[in-house]
């Protein structure tokens, strides 16, 4: 394959429809999804349950369940300039490509791991299964992830799952996924279901951990505040479809699409201001049956008649900040009143 | 200041598992005000939804008073016992779980209706039941009145559990984090028209959660509880407590949680704890239970007694807080500057 892919680029997603065959009929899980994944960044996919967020992460290593259908589109991984379409690689291929090139872990990490196997044995099957069978090397390199994540190395790495509390469990099981030094790692909800002082301890040691093995990450959650720490570039997930997507700061602080515009003043913030709250009216849509045109129009206080017969495409000023909206002036200018609203 | 519509006066609950008994409440003292917005805030663990059972009367506390409208719960007898029973309700958490699927939404609502004898007959209740969807922004009613459970979103779930609470009249509602299950984009919808009911009804609502942002928001003229580990830690007036928060364990929740704001969250800073392991319940360390990962510890107080809960010397404040630095009006450097 000789896509041109920048070197600095080490997932490209192109086009990606799957669909879901069910009883019901098909289920349009995601639709044209495309982005560029760069070395050393990490981006967040936000959105609400059914949105297809973890539909496109698991097509990222090919762990879709057995009913998904790819329709369209191809994933692309780089690796020391050598480019290869992960929906087209062999059984073989596949077990070499999964943690040793792509790592994910899962949500509900706290059943991730095997109760009656020491975490060092954990680590040296997940070694030999990819042909590593130094232990020594393995532990080594062990208890340095280990370390990394503030675990206390030598413990953590003779005990058993049982005896460590939620967060270790995390952080041992972020240490395990980056075992094999992959170029990028799938966290879907990282934090979700632990307490708020644990979700901290964890943030940091992502961050720190980030730092410095320098691999890419792609995080699933519904937590804007999550994305707005983490994340180098967002991308709001609607309906099967990146809506808007764009480095942290222009989502946040300038959303052009009303879904994330949306989503920002649906959250409360914890500053000493009282916070001036709407929510978006509606819920969202069936996905076997999916509204027309832009698939938001039904809950889009801007709608007009255009909305529901032509799908906008993701465009913008900026290469870099891409919405599909065909009213992003009228977005702008409730925006402005809505600040000189907060101002007073 | 009027009578609180709610008391709670030493309570105390464990639970038993096996041998080994698990105090999962302490020492808990609360007024609740009538028509104030209150909100208990805790991780998981620290007995915020056990509070919220025993003051709506599903679980009996191992010791300790409740008092509603000034009358201890233990003397109701009778028709008493079942006008407080009706005028204070619990919304559960989870709505996937806490509706029953083999029922009807009609179903559901009716039964509570008819069972206290509020409506006569089926027509009362259907008029009474289309009546209270209404309230809760679910319609249209009669769509909604025959289905089950299992058609309906989670909002809407939650909505038929708001309604179903709503039945009986009740004074009092204990909102067990009644919006951490349904999406983003509708929360605060559904939690809008829970405020929205105080002022239509004249419900006095004590909501739950584990969310401060949220807690801040939905008790903004009101007053919020901290709890950790089965006590209350500090409890005082909203704007107050996030402004200036005073227990070591409130000001590092704060600084922990991140916010929907890039610049602010990245900037933030963050207090390190001591230790981040939670004790378990079971092993509760000695004194205050914050000691072994709290930042100021003192050595020598902090792990000999129990703080009690009161308005430190030195503050300006209402804010009344569980800790001995803090009360002795110790400065605790919040920030390194």
């Amino acid at each position: 394959m000789n896509q041109k892919m920048n070197d600095d680029v080490v997932l490209r997603v192109d086009d990606l429809s799957i669909v879901y065959r069910t009883k019901r009929g098909n289920v349009q899980a995601t639709t044209d999804i495309s982005f560029d994944l760069k070395r050393g960044e990490a981006m967040a996919l936000i959105g609400e349950s059914g949105s297809g967020k973890t539909t496109v992460s698991l097509s990222l290593i090919r762990k879709l369940p057995k009913n998904a259908l790819v329709t369209k589109g191809q994933v692309l991984y780089q690796r020391e300039g050598n480019v290869r379409d992960v929906l087209k690689l062999s059984k073989r291929q596949l077990r070499e490509f999964r943690w040793k090139d792509c790592a994910m872990v899962f949500q509900g990490s706290q059943n991730a791991f095997n109760p009656v196997l020491k975490i060092r044995k954990q680590f040296e099957d997940t070694a030999r299964a990819h042909g590593w069978t130094d232990k020594e090397a393995v532990r080594q390199r062990a208890l340095e992830l280990l370390r990394l994540v503030r675990l206390d190395p030598e413990r953590v790495y003779e005990a058993y799952p049982h005896e460590l509390s939620g967060g270790m469990k995390q952080r041992t099981l972020l240490a395990l996924g980056v075992l094999l030094n992959p170029q990028v790692v799938i966290l879907d909800e990282p934090t979700t279901a632990l307490d708020i002082l644990t979700q901290r301890a964890i943030i940091d040691v992502l961050n720190d951990m980030q730092k410095k093995l320098n691999f890419s990450i792609i995080f699933i959650s519904h937590d804007l505040s999550l994305a707005a720490e983490m994340a180098d570039i967002v991308a709001t997930v609607y309906a099967g479809e990146i809506v808007e997507i764009g480095p942290v700061n222009d989502i946040f602080y300038d959303p052009q699409h009303p879904y994330t515009h949306g989503l920002l003043t649906s959250v409360p913030k914890l500053d000493h201001e009282q916070d001036l709250l709407t929510s978006i009216k509606g819920a969202p849509p069936n996905l076997i049956t999916p509204p027309s045109g832009c698939k938001f129009h039904p809950r889009c206080p801007y709608v007009t008649e255009k909305c529901s017969v032509d799908g906008p495409p993701l465009a913008g000023d900026k290469p870099e900040h891409l919405a599909a909206c065909w009213h992003k002036d009228a977005l702008l200018k409730a925006r402005e009143e809505l600040a000189q609203e907060v101002a007073q | 200041m009027s009578e609180p519509i709610m008391r709670l006066e030493g309570i105390y609950r464990s639970f038993r598992t096996g041998r080994t008994l698990i105090p999962v409440l302490q020492d808990i003292n609360l007024d609740i005000n009538e028509l104030e917005f209150l909100c208990l805030v805790g991780e998981s663990g620290c007995g915020k939804t056990t509070t919220g059972k025993i003051l709506a009367g599903l679980l009996p506390p191992s010791s300790g008073n409740i008092y509603y409208q000034g009358r201890n719960v233990r003397d109701l007898r009778g028709g008493d016992r079942r006008e407080y029973r009706r005028s204070v309700q619990l919304i559960h958490q989870d709505p996937y779980a806490s509706l029953n699927p083999t029922q009807t939404i009609f179903d559901m609502i009716s039964f509570p209706l008819l069972h206290h004898k509020l409506v006569s007959g089926q027509k009362g209740a259907r008029k009474r039941a289309a009546e209270l969807l209404e309230l809760v922004d679910l319609t249209p009613v009669e769509d909604i009145l025959d289905k089950y459970p299992h058609q309906l979103s989670g909002g809407q779930r939650q909505r038929v559990s708001i309604a179903r609470a709503l039945t009986t009249n009740p004074s009092v509602i204990v909102a067990d984090e009644s919006v951490s299950m349904v999406d983003v984009s509708i929360r605060i919808g559904l939690l809008q028209m829970l405020m929205n009911l105080r002022e239509e009804l004249g419900v006095t609502i004590v909501f739950i959660t584990h969310d401060l942002a949220l807690a801040k928001y939905f008790a903004w003229d009101g007053r919020i509880g901290v709890m950790y580990l089965g006590r209350m830690v500090e409890v005082g007036k909203t704007q107050e407590l996030i402004r200036d928060p005073q227990h070591p364990y409130t000001r590092v929740l704060l600084s922990a949680i991140p916010e929907p704001d890039p610049e602010k969250t990245r900037t933030k800073r963050h207090i390190q704890l001591r230790s981040e392991d939670i004790p378990r319940l079971t092993e509760l360390p000695p004194g205050c239970s914050f000691h072994p990962r709290c930042p100021w510890f003192v050595e020598g107080v902090c792990d000999k007694s129990v703080p009690q809960l009161g308005i430190p010397a030195s503050s300006n404040s209402s804010v009344e807080v569980a800790c001995f630095p803090v009360q002795e009006g110790e400065k605790l450097q919040l920030y390194e500057t």
